[in-house]
């Protein structure tokens, strides 16, 4: 039962409240892309034991869409951010690498 | 035999005398006594039959850790089955059924399962009735039901009402022992806010049975003191009965509350299931006794040494007159000298260590006790109750060098810490030598939002079982938890005193070098029936894991989860496979910590309020007039209105009937309605539906496709263009939230740039279809609007006043009549509708039901979302290519409409199907073809999507998807029934009805 | 109008009838077009997680970009038009919601309690006091709550569940059924 803070409203919000919406930051391919590239954007998904990029939806709530960065494993957040965005800010991903060494998010892209 | 004492009971008040009935025989206790207690001190020590032997079984403990007395409680809707009688609280008229034997305690004919133990080892039932495999379900199963399991479940309604309650504290601390009231205390003294729970009735735990001394008093007088001192603080607050049940991401907790359930006849809910958000949480749950596997362990009178002290000290009860004491550690010698107190008898100490020469065995000498050090109980005599125990060398082979003749035996095989709660969001364990046992690892605590520890660990729960070093440890986990929340505690803790004890030491079998014979009686887990020999059978069959050992065992399973059984398990298995306990390491600590009731989960949604039930503003109407309804997503709709002396298919027949010959009315105010606005408004629906909608004109309708971008079809609806800027979006009437959710994630997620508003006004509108050649007639009598074929022409809209309500006029049909579809404002929804019945008294107006419209649009041929898709059909397989935009560069679903597979030619297509006897096709039946599949079974070519009975053509009528099926017309595929045979019908065109539209064109 | 649903028990709790609803969409993140607004309405415009209030209308913050207008019921087609007159050429849709929605008064010191009974979200007094407004869920439906003044609550949920939102309301407010949580401090 994950409690995450609605970056919109700044609510914390109980996981009842929200709505899961999988993996962030996928390109969606659209018409004339390759059957791989469409493949990768509609089925493929990262199911990672450690930190992870999700899309939740505070639909008890505001009702907005925001991305949120926390590692499945110790279940800390390094931080919820704007839906609207094609890479996490860079604070969140500092946060991150305090306590991934090495965390290079372009490369888990 | 057991009995109550003269004097003493510190919990008890024999003022007030209570009486209950066990197994249909009056007995009498006091208030304070548990039921356990209280059986005791009616003579009632064997309280069941073990779960798989039926053996005879006593009471083992005195709180949650029991694994025999679990009894049926109460009568009729108030029965339960599976209550520990150690953690029920006595009140007047209690009633309690001993459980597992037939037909009574005394005489039980499942016995004979204890003379064939020997046959009946772990994994019996996995290998024995594996053949033949129908003899599973009417044979064994049944059987093996009968004569296993636990209590039977209740089959009245419970008449008590649950509730939940959501709570939000700094600091939750669990258990209310001395080291719980001591971290709440310090940490409430620093400014955080508190809430302290503690599952008995009592607070202060073992310590004042224990003879502690705290801050240089008892600790009774201690834990009242430290108690008033917690109420007085407004920063906290105090829960007894109140149990942590598990302990879940970022600091969730569930607790469950028993309000009533010492008290039936108190006002209010009999449990409330807490939920808690806990910023820090301290455990402070203590730790359990551990039992001795030596022969015949499980005979009625062998007692863990804890719980006699318990019921001697707290209930003035004594489980026996002559009592062996037999122990690896000095705290057991507690229990003598609490039972030579009582003036009772312990005629010795068996101790298995070399060596006892603490304080506390030096005083157990010194009152008289003899202490034989070096030795076990090699065997227990009696089979319903102890009448003595044969004593051999610890390290023997089990032969019994003398007996002694008493009537109850206190075991101690050290101490477990209760780390069930720790280890429930990932709490991981460490192995204590010194003690033999799992303590929490301090370095790998459970972490929260913000990747520290958020559970602390106090006292003994902690490995901190002498009192001295139990309130150290809760004053280091206070600090710990308060500074996680900000705050300082500066004042020292009090110092606990109680006398030193020396090490104990690990004995896992008594004695060491037992015979097989004597292993097979030493049980490890009373609940599950499971002994020393199991676990040695299970790893000798290459069991290794300790996680397949338990399942294929059954040790710890069930209710015990561990609490009695975990470590003497894990380390016979250890030894079986010549490795350390740690290597082999324990199972998982799931929750709950103890059972908690289905209506404390349910909470109020039961009955009325077991889920929403939506309503339209027609609703009371529907209902007066006898409508049968049937559930669409929440909603109830109206499937007919069956007319006194009708049955339902004949209310649906009249109804469709005098829809195409008068005119009906249909409450289609579940229709979902969003409202979609903004510059960007046209360009946003030409890339959610698959058809073009910027071209559609203000003041026209077009009927429009939505697909997910897997490209299956997902939703249907008329769209209105309100304006240039704007359009109302109709969904079906189970999908309103979901395509508003769906709008509003591509909206924010993915087109963000779009300057587009999407509003949910499903329910701010009433909607009526009118419907039948007589619609207009009945609708110009209402009067205020001009709808005559030039003025609103097919798939128009126009807006104004009906009968002086405003409307807006939707000139749609899903029947293929002339027919209006009219949204006013829900407030006036009702007002609208009886004006159309008035107005069209004459005209013979009826309402119709959903099955009436299912039917009428299946004559037209027009699909049903759910109905012909199920997630797993394109437009293009309905024959609805013709809404599929080819112009538009994209939109939701093309790319995947373009996969090899959406385009396979040999994709199941939309016809319509007719029996060729006029019966109706089963729903759902498969067309067969030639041959077999890879499994065995008959290829398919095609199966029935929609099939009724159509008034209007008097005969049946169905749709189906069909292999190749628009190019098949004419052929006759066979329909599997579910009786085995085969129903013929023939391919037509899925148009049953009107196919020139003529009957709305007028 | 309001029907009284109960008296007894832990709070007070009524439905409320006749009062408008509009919703607003528009850019209130812009601080030019929240005093567009603020002038239009007549009305100081709340922050995030909370709502204002001038005797019989208010507004409660429902979502980044939209608002919930609360008026006396016969002045919504007046407010309306005056949003329309005065808002000038932001994108705004505002729409009567008066109909979609059935709004619920709860009056007294326990009602806090009964909210807590059936929502996730903290409703102690240091975290839920006069002024806050959430949009969270009671038991199973979304609902949108908040307090005006000490110990009274309003709630607005979906016109076709008020029955069942009644039905939650009235079964945590049952007599007997206190908890004695927040009278604590908790």
């Amino acid at each position: 039962m994950l409690r995450l803070t609605c970056p919109y409203c700044g609510a914390a919000a109980d996981e009842t409240e929200l709505t899961p919406g999988g993996e962030a930051h996928l390109t969606r391919h659209g018409p004339g892309s390759s059957d791989e590239a469409f493949e990768g954007y509609l089925f493929l998904r990262k199911n990672p034991y450690g930190v992870h990029f999700e899309r939740w939806r505070h639909a008890h709530g505001c009702g907005k869409w925001f991305h949120a960065a926390r590692d499945t494993r110790s279940l800390q957040v390094f931080g919820t951010y704007s839906a609207q965005v094609t890479r996490p800010p860079q604070d969140i991903i500092d946060r991150i690498a305090a306590t991934h060494p090495g965390f290079d998010w372009e490369a888990g892209q | 035999m057991s009995f109550r004492l003269e004097t003493g009971g510190r919990l008890i008040d024999r003022g007030a005398p209570r009486r209950f009935a066990f197994d249909g025989v009056e007995c009498t206790g006091f208030a304070g006594d548990t039921l356990a207690a209280a059986l005791l001190a009616n003579d009632h020590m064997m309280v069941g039959r073990s779960f798989k032997y039926h053996r005879p079984r006593g009471l083992v403990a005195s709180g949650v850790e029991e694994p025999n007395a679990l009894v049926g409680l109460g009568i009729g809707g108030r029965f339960e089955p599976n209550q520990r009688a150690t953690m029920t609280e006595l009140f007047d008229g209690l009633v309690a059924e001993s459980q597992n034997r037939f037909p009574s305690l005394a005489f039980d004919v499942g016995a004979v399962n204890a003379r064939l133990a020997r046959f009946l080892p772990a994994g019996f039932y996995y290998k024995t009735f594996l053949w033949p495999r129908a003899f599973w379900k009417h044979v064994y199963e049944p059987v093996i039901r009968q004569s296993a399991g636990l209590g039977q479940a209740p089959t009245e309604t419970d008449p008590d009402a649950y509730e939940h309650f959501h709570a939000h504290v700094d600091l939750l601390v669990i258990g209310g022992g001395i080291a719980g009231l001591q971290a709440a205390l310090s940490a409430a003294q620093s400014g955080a806010q508190v809430l302290l729970i503690e599952q008995t009735a009592h607070w202060g735990g073992r310590a004042p049975v224990d003879g502690v001394i705290v801050d240089g008093m008892p600790a009774g007088a201690w834990v009242a003191q430290t108690v008033a001192a917690l109420q007085a603080m407004d920063n906290v607050h105090l829960r007894l009965r109140m149990q942590g049940t598990g302990v879940f991401d970022h600091g969730y907790v569930l607790a469950h509350e028993r309000l009533t359930d010492h008290a039936p006849d108190a006002p209010g809910p009999r449990h409330r299931l807490w939920k808690i958000r806990a910023q820090q949480i301290v455990t402070a749950t203590g730790a359990i006794e551990r039992p001795l596997a030596f022969p015949g362990n499980d005979v009625p009178g062998v007692m863990l040494a804890s719980a006699m002290r318990d019921y001697v000290v707290n209930w003035a009860v004594a489980p026996g007159r002559r009592t062996v004491v037999v122990t690896n550690n000095d705290d057991a010698y507690r229990t003598a000298l609490a039972l030579l107190d009582a003036g009772l008898e312990v005629p010795a100490i068996l101790d298995a260590r070399d060596a006892a020469d603490g304080p506390l065995p030096q005083q157990a000498r010194a009152r008289g006790i003899p202490v034989r050090t070096g030795r076990a109980v090699v065997k227990v005599k009696g089979t319903t109750r102890v009448k003595g125990v044969g004593i051999g060398n610890a390290g023997g082979i089990g032969l019994a060098t003398d007996t002694i003749a008493c009537d109850a035996v206190a075991m101690s095989g050290g101490w477990s810490p209760v780390v069930h709660l720790w280890s429930h969001c990932g709490g991981k364990l460490t192995w204590d030598n010194t003690h033999a046992m799992f303590r929490p690892d301090p370095d790998r605590a459970p972490t929260g939002a913000d990747g520290q520890p958020f559970v602390h660990v106090a006292g003994s729960a902690n490995g901190a079982l002498h009192a001295t070093d139990c309130l150290d440890d809760a004053a280091r986990a206070a600090v710990a938890a308060a500074a996680a929340l900000g705050h300082q505690i500066t004042a020292q803790p009090p110092r606990a005193d109680a006398p030193a004890e020396a090490p104990m030491q690990p004995v896992w079998v008594m004695p060491g070098r037992a015979s097989p014979a004597q292993r097979m009686k030493m049980f490890l887990d009373y609940q599950n029936d499971v002994k020393v020999s199991d676990v040695q059978l299970a790893a000798r069959e290459g069991y290794e894991s300790v996680e397949h050992t338990k399942r294929y065992t059954t040790l710890g399973m069930a209710t015990d989860q561990g609490k009695l059984s975990n470590i003497n398990g894990l380390a016979i298995l250890a030894d079986s496979l010549g490795a350390e306990i740690p290597q082999v390491g324990t199972t998982t600590f799931r929750p709950p910590y103890t059972p908690l009731t289905f209506g404390a989960i349910a909470g109020e949604a039961r009955g009325d309020l077991f889920q929403p039930v939506r309503k339209t503003p027609m609703h009371d109407w529907h209902t007066e007039q006898g409508a049968v309804f049937e559930p669409v997503g929440q909603w109830r709709r109206p499937y007919a209105y069956p007319r006194k002396g009708e049955s339902r298919a004949q209310a649906v027949q009249r109804e469709v009937s005098n829809t195409r010959e008068n005119v009906g009315l249909l409450d289609a105010s579940t229709l979902g309605k969003l409202l979609v606005t903004g510059p960007d408004a046209a360009e946003f629906l030409d890339r959610v539906y698959t058809n073009m909608m910027s071209t559609l004109k203000p003041g026209r309708c077009r009927y429009g496709l939505m697909c997910s971008e897997n490209g299956f079809l997902m939703d249907d609806g008329v769209v209105a263009r309100l304006s240039e800027d704007s359009f109302l979006c109709h969904t079906t009437s189970g999908g309103a939230e979901h395509v508003h959710a769906h709008l509003e994630e591509w909206l924010q997620t993915e087109w963000w740039d779009l300057k587009v508003h999407v509003i949910n006004l499903t329910e701010q509108f009433a909607q009526v279809a009118v419907v039948g050649p007589k619609a207009r007639v009945l609708l110009d009598r209402l009067g205020g609007m001009d709808l005559s074929r030039e003025a609103l022409s097919f798939m128009g809209w126009v807006e104004g006043e009906l009968a002086g309500i405003p409307a807006r006029v939707y000139r749609i049909s899903f029947s293929g009549e002339l027919s209006f579809e009219v949204a006013v404002p829900a407030g006036q929804g009702r007002a609208f509708w009886d004006a159309c019945l008035d107005a069209g008294a004459d005209l013979g107006v009826a309402p119709y039901g959903t099955e009436a419209l299912h039917i009428m649009r299946a004559e037209k041929g027009f699909i049903m979302i759910g109905d012909e898709t199920d997630g797993t059909v394109i437009p293009q397989d309905l024959g609805l290519d013709w809404a599929v935009s080819k112009k538009k560069a994209d939109f939701i679903g093309k790319r995947a409409q373009e996969r090899v597979h959406m385009t396979d030619p040999d994709r199941w297509k939309l016809v319509g199907l007719e029996t060729l006897d006029g019966s109706v096709l089963p729903d759902g039946a498969y067309a067969v073809d030639d041959g077999l599949n890879a499994n065995g079974q008959c290829n398919t070519q095609g199966r029935v999507t929609s099939t009724y009975h159509s008034p209007t053509l008097g005969r049946g009528i169905a749709m189906g998807l069909v292999r190749h099926g628009p190019d098949r017309m004419g052929e006759v595929l066979n329909f599997m029934r579910t009786d085995g045979r085969t129903q013929p019908a023939r391919i037509v065109s899925p148009v049953f009805y009107d196919p020139e539209g003529e009957k709305q064109n007028v | 109008m309001s029907e009284l649903l109960c008296t007894e028990g832990l709070a007070r709790i009524e439905t409320v009838s006749g009062r408008g609803m509009i919703t607003l969409k528009g850019e209130l993140e812009s601080r030019r077009f929240r005093n567009v607004l603020a002038k239009a309405l007549d009305l100081p415009l709340p922050g995030p997680l909370s709502c204002a209030f001038n005797g019989a209308r208010g507004v409660g913050w429902m979502a980044p970009d939209e608002v919930l207008i609360l008026v006396p019921g016969e002045e919504v087609p007046e407010a309306l038009a005056r949003l329309r007159n005065k808002i000038g050429d932001h994108h705004i849709t505002a729409v009567d919601v008066s109909d979609a929605r059935a709004q619920f008064r709860l009056t007294g010191p326990g009602a806090r309690e009964v909210l807590a009974k059936l929502s996730p979200v903290d409703f102690a007094p240091a975290r839920f006091a006069p002024g806050t407004f959430r949009r969270t869920r009671l038991a199973q439906v979304p609902v949108a709550v908040w307090q005006k003044e000490e110990d009274v609550f309003g709630l607005v949920c979906f016109r076709s569940v008020a029955d069942y939102v009644a039905g939650l309301l009235v079964n945590a407010a049952a007599p007997g059924s206190g908890v004695g949580y927040f009278a604590s401090g908790g």
